[in-house]
């Protein structure tokens, strides 16, 4: 790579869109899946976890990049991990300062960051490898693909589980069969279960769209 | 005593760190192709769950919640490190890693080839960490019962990964769609079971 290369060339927007769609780090490389699927009974959480995870992911990319050439190898996956922690706890004492109840809402899943593969795993294959620019679009495009799964669940099971969205009722109170109409939450929506059922089918749908990624 | 058996089998039904929080996905999808090798990183995940949770409840009632350092010197008794307790947890967890690679490495080397890479993975495994900030967050009030949680806990993860190894071994002869295979139909085969785990929570212990 030059360094003459314009910091949005080609080469760079892909690494921020393919893990959108053809790399996605839940449905394609199978990282993060613990975190994704606990958080996602409602959209709120869903957006902050992205957003933290955003952050997480982007700076530690960029640390990690920059000391690439310092790091021993035999020692590189503790040094990882103190970047990670040392972000993670940031972020964890942001959160319980500005949105508290969110905070509580996600209990260990802010401290589980650390241990999220996804980061891990980007950390391990790119950030290693690559300069600081197009470690942080790495970070970034992959936290994004992440986030995207995570939103869609969360709006996916925040509808039909308890009829709202953000928090707020969409589905009008005269529908429900309490005030004599024909709805009811489907209540297992908000179960555990039904995140992994739901990741399985954007799984499915995703894959019958884009053959290419279908295992054999 | 009948306070500890029931946090045990509380441990591994009721909060089953696969079917109910969904700890330790990454290993428990990547590596269920076998019942072998599920077996191997099964006893390896009960073993360091059993270990790092004890030690991270003495680390956190005797360094790092408020107060905890008064034993040293009374004049500690504001001091509070909570805020350290993740990045304390998982140096924990990393070296107990490393040194049960290199017991059983020493003293076991048919296991240590057995389990391979999946020894050393343990220590990203989000269960083991999961299961040391539930330890926090629940606050037991003695060592014993942080250990059994600790070993139920990884009984019950045990338990999952060796079943979804079963059944993946088994929906290899079924049709499955072919954009639902591997990985789609994995998930959901998870997401059915917990469903039949959740048929515990009714039990009151």
């Amino acid at each position: 790579m030059s360094d003459k290369e314009p910091l949005f060339s080609k080469k760079n927007l892909q690494l921020l869109s393919d893990p959108l769609n053809s790399s996605n780090p839940i449905t394609v490389q199978v990282l993060g899946i613990c975190s994704a699927l606990a958080v996602t009974a409602q959209l709120k959480p869903s957006v902050v976890m992205s957003l933290s995870v955003v952050a997480v992911l982007a700076f530690a990319n960029v640390i990690i990049s920059l000391l690439r050439n310092t790091i021993p190898n035999r020692i590189r996956i503790i040094v990882q991990l103190v970047v990670i922690a040392a972000l993670v706890i940031l972020v964890d004492q942001v959160l319980k300062a500005f949105v508290y109840d969110v905070s509580k809402q996600l209990s260990v899943f802010v401290g589980l960051i650390i241990t999220n593969c996804i980061i891990m795993g980007r950390l391990e294959a790119f950030a290693l490898g690559n300069k600081p620019w197009p470690s942080f679009l790495d970070g970034i495009g992959n936290a994004a693909g992440y986030g995207a799964i995570l939103i869609i669940v969360g709006f996916v099971r925040e509808l039909f589980g308890s009829g709202s969205i953000w928090g707020y009722k969409v589905i009008p109170a005269s529908w429900y069969i309490e005030n004599g109409g024909f709805y009811a939450n489907n209540g297992m929506m908000i179960l555990p279960p039904m995140a992994l059922i739901t990741v399985g089918i954007i799984i499915w749908v995703q894959r019958s769209r884009n053959r290419k990624l279908i295992e054999d | 005593m009948e306070n500890l058996i029931n946090l045990f089998i509380k441990s591994i039904f009721i909060e089953n760190m696969v079917f109910a929080y969904f700890l330790g996905m990454c290993s428990y999808l990547a590596v269920s192709k076998s019942v072998k090798t599920a077996t191997g990183l099964g006893l390896a995940v009960i073993f360091v769950l059993g270990i790092t949770v004890p030690v991270d409840y003495l680390l956190e009632n005797y360094v790092l919640k408020e107060g905890a350092l008064t034993w040293l010197s009374p004049t500690f008794a504001a001091v509070d490190l909570s805020f350290l307790s993740f990045i304390m947890f998982i140096a924990v967890i990393a070296s107990m890693v490393q040194l049960v690679e290199m017991v059983v490495e020493k003293f076991a080397p048919v296991l240590y080839t057995q389990l391979g890479i999946f020894l050393p993975l343990i220590a990203v495994n989000c269960a083991i960490l999961g299961g040391s900030l539930f330890m926090q967050q629940k606050a037991f009030l003695n060592i014993g019962e942080a250990s059994v949680y600790g070993l139920g806990s990884g009984v019950g993860w045990f338990l999952a990964i060796v079943g979804i190894a079963a059944i993946r071994e088994k929906i290899e002869y079924s049709h499955v769609p072919a954009p639902l295979k591997g990985l789609g139909i994995t998930f959901i085969v998870t997401g059915l079971m917990g469903l039949a785990f959740m048929g515990f929570m009714g039990i009151k212990l």
